[in-house]
């Protein structure tokens, strides 16, 4: 009955999605207000659709339903329950199911914190977004239902892949789609926004803290998945340049630019053009994402198992959705005029060339992906394209656009002198020569390319300090403490600040990692020891353990610096017992300063292990920037500008999302 | 207008080709070996420790080298297909049991009935090496100078053994 009633539900979803596309958006355009009415409830109403939908689902998985197909497929009745509700979105039915759901409630945080917008510009959004769910909702129900019966029932289900039996993996999806997903507001508004012919400074202030809050999500998302990688995995790598890593990577590049580019449009009512086309790019690069993890057109890790109805539908949704914002984009974007004129350097120049960077990273990246796609499209063979190319291209782009992060904050919109600005960050430019030397010689070597990477980490936090120097200085016929000026910083700057800290922090870690980390291949077996940068392993024991889907032999291994016993580590190689597939638990210990990272590798014949030690300096900051990243964006998206005009709710609307999905 | 339709020119390319994509099939690697003669072996018989099989007893036929492990559980899927191959063939089947032990092997073939001529016991994959395995399970056609012709990975379905094994074979025993 459950599945049946949950059937039922995405229908009448499918129903009231298409109410929703098509009445508000026909009542804008003849100006009849009753039609547009219908945007908010009817908004509302497939919220809750969907999620009772959801709610049933899970409740098959947690019942063990395996006369349910998909059930049956990603669950076993030895998973435990945690695991369980995970699985809900372990593959690809119930993943879409969470996409729809998030999609829905993005929408509801819309209807609800769009008050002081006009009616006829809420009626746009809401229909565009509930044209969206009406493609996801088909696309589920036409290809992809998670409610499909399996007659008769299996006896047990083939359990969750046990690459996601991982509390990191529990959330990692559900954030990652939340950014994804997020990008379809910054969309809508565009379209809207394009249909309406109110491209303006309103528009992109209105737009800001909704990219800015699906940015943290995706931020949150993609450093969680590199996060899970380096655990799960087993080789102590972060980041493999794997199409369907990306796949997310690129709508964040794209997104960073859109609010960067938004803040141009809001103060100086330039870039509008080039701001919308990024928003309608950020999210089709999303839906591009979608289509290649769920095709099958790219071998990854990620994929999910190929139907090809599944690829031609996505496909011909890309073509629609992308291709008609596309069209609408040509058609309405010449009409529209251009900024406010500026000098060669200015501001405003320091973001162009941010966004060109940022762009042209992303290009890059997307060529990459696509190359072997390309390639084999046209006859050239299979050849697939690695973490050589993608760091090159990458480094070329980040490492000006690093360099400009320094300078960029600290200019004058519209026109700014060369002179003014070389005095103002020369003690940042020696502080960071000193410090970036410094740090090398601290690690005990200092090599040309990392001290450029320190460099850059070590200018932006300097240029940081300046900013806030000149910013909380008295000045003349100002009075107040140093505390009443900082109280005056509009949270947007202190955002921007403490985004590109993270930023620093990140590159910080990048540096330090890539150039100073050591690993060791040892045979071990009980008693053996080895020596790593400083660090002395012991394995005391190695033991079969069960756990409640696995098997696994673990190895005791004790960890200790000059004689005194730091950590006690146990990593496994478990085989899951239904799949049959072996997984490599490594064992970590993690400080600010560096992470000790144990993995057991392949058993010798004569029973003892390989086992591979790693001393991987600072590799806490790559994640930690992104926290840091994050908070900033938070901080931005919570600037009281964006709800000034809020008199009713006293919520703000990056607040507002944690909510609306609940 | 023209300058704004540039986006809207790239994403139809784009989307062409993604189109393309969508029919080939990305796991489908050639292997180098095709063309080439097929590494030289010497492995002990599984179920007879004693009997040597070496490669060159083979020149002369065109015969399937299938690898297949007890641990494997592709190769579950694609053993009726080969066991009911064997039944209507007289294409000899090879089998490469690898990484396996030998007591699971002989157990796995009892239980789900023997397709092959012989077996080679491969415990620690050298053969394996050789031959540029890298899934199990994966199949190899050897004509009669020794010479692979095709090599299949994964399990080998109704619909490969019809349309690229055993046209295939034809044409090579004839």
């Amino acid at each position: 009955m459950i599945p049946e009633l949950g059937n039922l539900l995405l229908l009448l979803a499918l129903a009231v999605a298409l109410v929703q596309g098509v009445f508000p958006l026909v009542g804008a355009h003849r100006g009849r207000a009753d039609w547009m009415a219908l945007a908010r409830p009817t908004a509302y109403l497939q919220f809750v659709l969907v999620a009772m939908s959801f709610v049933l689902l899970t409740v098959s998985f947690v019942r063990h339903d395996f006369s349910v197909l998909y059930v049956a497929s990603n669950s076993n009745s030895a998973l435990p329950l945690l695991y369980r509700i995970a699985a809900v979105w372990g593959g690809h039915e119930g993943s879409l199911l969470l996409w729809v759901l998030m999609l829905c409630g993005w929408t509801v945080a819309v209807a609800r914190f769009s008050r002081s917008l006009p009616n006829v510009f809420v009626a746009r959004i809401l229909a565009v977004l509930g044209l969206l769910s009406v493609g996801f909702l088909l696309f589920t129900l036409t290809t992809s239902n998670p409610f499909d019966r399996l007659i008769p029932a299996a006896a047990d289900g083939r359990d969750l892949n046990p690459l996601l039996q991982d509390p990191g993996m529990v959330i990692h999806p559900p954030m990652l789609y939340m950014g994804y997903v997020g990008f379809s507001v910054a969309y809508a508004f565009a379209i809207a926004a394009l249909i309406g012919g109110n491209l303006d400074a309103t528009w992109a202030r209105w737009t800001r803290p909704w990219t800015a809050a699906a940015w943290i999500f995706l931020t949150f998302g993609i450093g969680l998945g590199s996060w899970w990688a380096y655990n799960e995995l087993g080789w102590g790598g972060w980041w493999f340049w794997d199409p369907v890593e990306n796949a997310s990577f690129m709508p964040w590049l794209v997104g960073t630019a859109l609010i960067h580019s938004l803040a141009v449009t809001e103060k100086r009512g330039g870039f509008k053009v080039w701001t919308v086309l990024l928003a309608i790019m950020a999210f089709s690069l999303s839906l591009l994402g979608t289509f290649l993890v769920r095709s099958g057109v790219l071998s990854s890790v990620h994929s999910f198992a190929t139907d090809p109805r599944r690829g031609l539908f996505i496909l011909a949704f890309l073509v629609i959705v992308i291709g008609a914002s596309l069209l609408l984009y040509a058609w309405r974007a010449p009409s529209v005029g251009l900024g406010q004129r500026f000098g060669l350097l200015s501001k405003e120049s320091m973001l162009l060339v941010n966004n060109m960077l940022l762009v042209t990273a992303c290009g890059g990246v997307l060529l990459g992906t696509l190359y072997p796609l390309f390639l084999d499209a046209m006859g050239g063979g299979k050849i697939s394209v690695g973490p050589p190319y993608f760091d090159t291209v990458f480094v070329l782009m980040m490492a000006p656009l690093l360099l400009l992060m320094g300078v960029g904050p600290l200019m004058r919109w519209k026109q700014d002198e060369a002179g003014n600005l070389a005095r103002r960050l020369r003690w940042a430019l020696v502080f960071a020569i000193v410090a970036a030397l410094l740090s090398g010689w601290l690690m005990g070597r200092i090599a040309p390319a990392t001290t450029g990477g320190l460099f850059l980490a070590w200018w932006i936090v300097a240029a940081i300090g300046v900013d806030l120097v000149e910013r909380l200085r008295p000045k003349p016929g100002m009075g107040g403490s140093i505390i009443g000026r900082a109280r005056l910083l509009p949270l947007a700057m202190i955002g921007m600040m403490v985004a590109h800290l993270g930023v620093a922090v990140f590159a910080f870690g990048v540096a330090m990692v890539k150039t100073y980390e050591t690993e060791r291949d040892v045979k071990m077996g009980p008693d053996a020891s080895t020596e790593i940068a400083g660090f002395d392993f012991r394995m005391l024991s190695i033991r079969d353990v069960q756990g409640p889907n696995y098997a696994a032999t673990q190895a005791q291994i004790e960890v200790s610096k000059g004689g005194q016993v730091i950590a006690l580590l146990a990593p496994e190689k478990r085989i899951y017992r239904i799949q049959n597939n072996p997984m490599t638990e490594a064992a970590v210990d993690s400080n600010p300063l560096r992470d000790l990272y144990i993995s057991m590798g392949e058993q010798l014949p004569t029973g003892e292990w390989i086992v591979r030690v790693q001393h991987k300096p600072f590799i806490a900051m790559v994640w930690s920037g992104c926290l840091v990243m994050m908070l900033g964006g938070f901080l931005a998206a919570s600037d009281r500008r964006y709800r000034v005009r809020q008199t009713r709710s006293a919520v703000m609307p990056a607040g507002s999302v944690a909510g609306g999905v609940r | 207008m023209k300058r704004f339709l540039l986006p809207l020119g790239l994403f139809l390319v784009l989307a062409a080709f993604l189109a393309v994509g969508l029919r080939l099939d990305p796991r489908e690697v050639p292997s180098p070996l095709v063309g080439k003669p097929a590494p030289a072996f010497q492995a002990a018989a599984l179920a007879r420790p004693e009997v040597m099989l070496k490669r060159d007893d083979l020149l002369g036929r065109v015969w399937l080298l299938n690898v297949w492990a007890s641990w494997c559980g592709a190769c579950r899927d694609e053993h009726p297909v080969l066991v009911a191959f064997s039944r209507r063939s007289k294409v000899p089947i090879y089998g490469l049991n690898y990484k396996d032990k030998r007591e699971d092997g002989l157990g796995w073939l009892q239980q789900f009935g023997n397709p092959y001529t012989d077996s080679m016991f491969d415990p620690d994959g050298r053969i394996g090496i050789d031959y540029g395995v890298y899934g199990v399970p994966e199949t190899f056609v050897i004509d009669r100078a020794g010479v692979i012709r095709f090599k299949h990975i994964g399990p080998i379905t109704p619909e490969v053994l019809r349309d690229k094994l055993e046209p295939l074979l034809k044409k090579l025993e004839a």
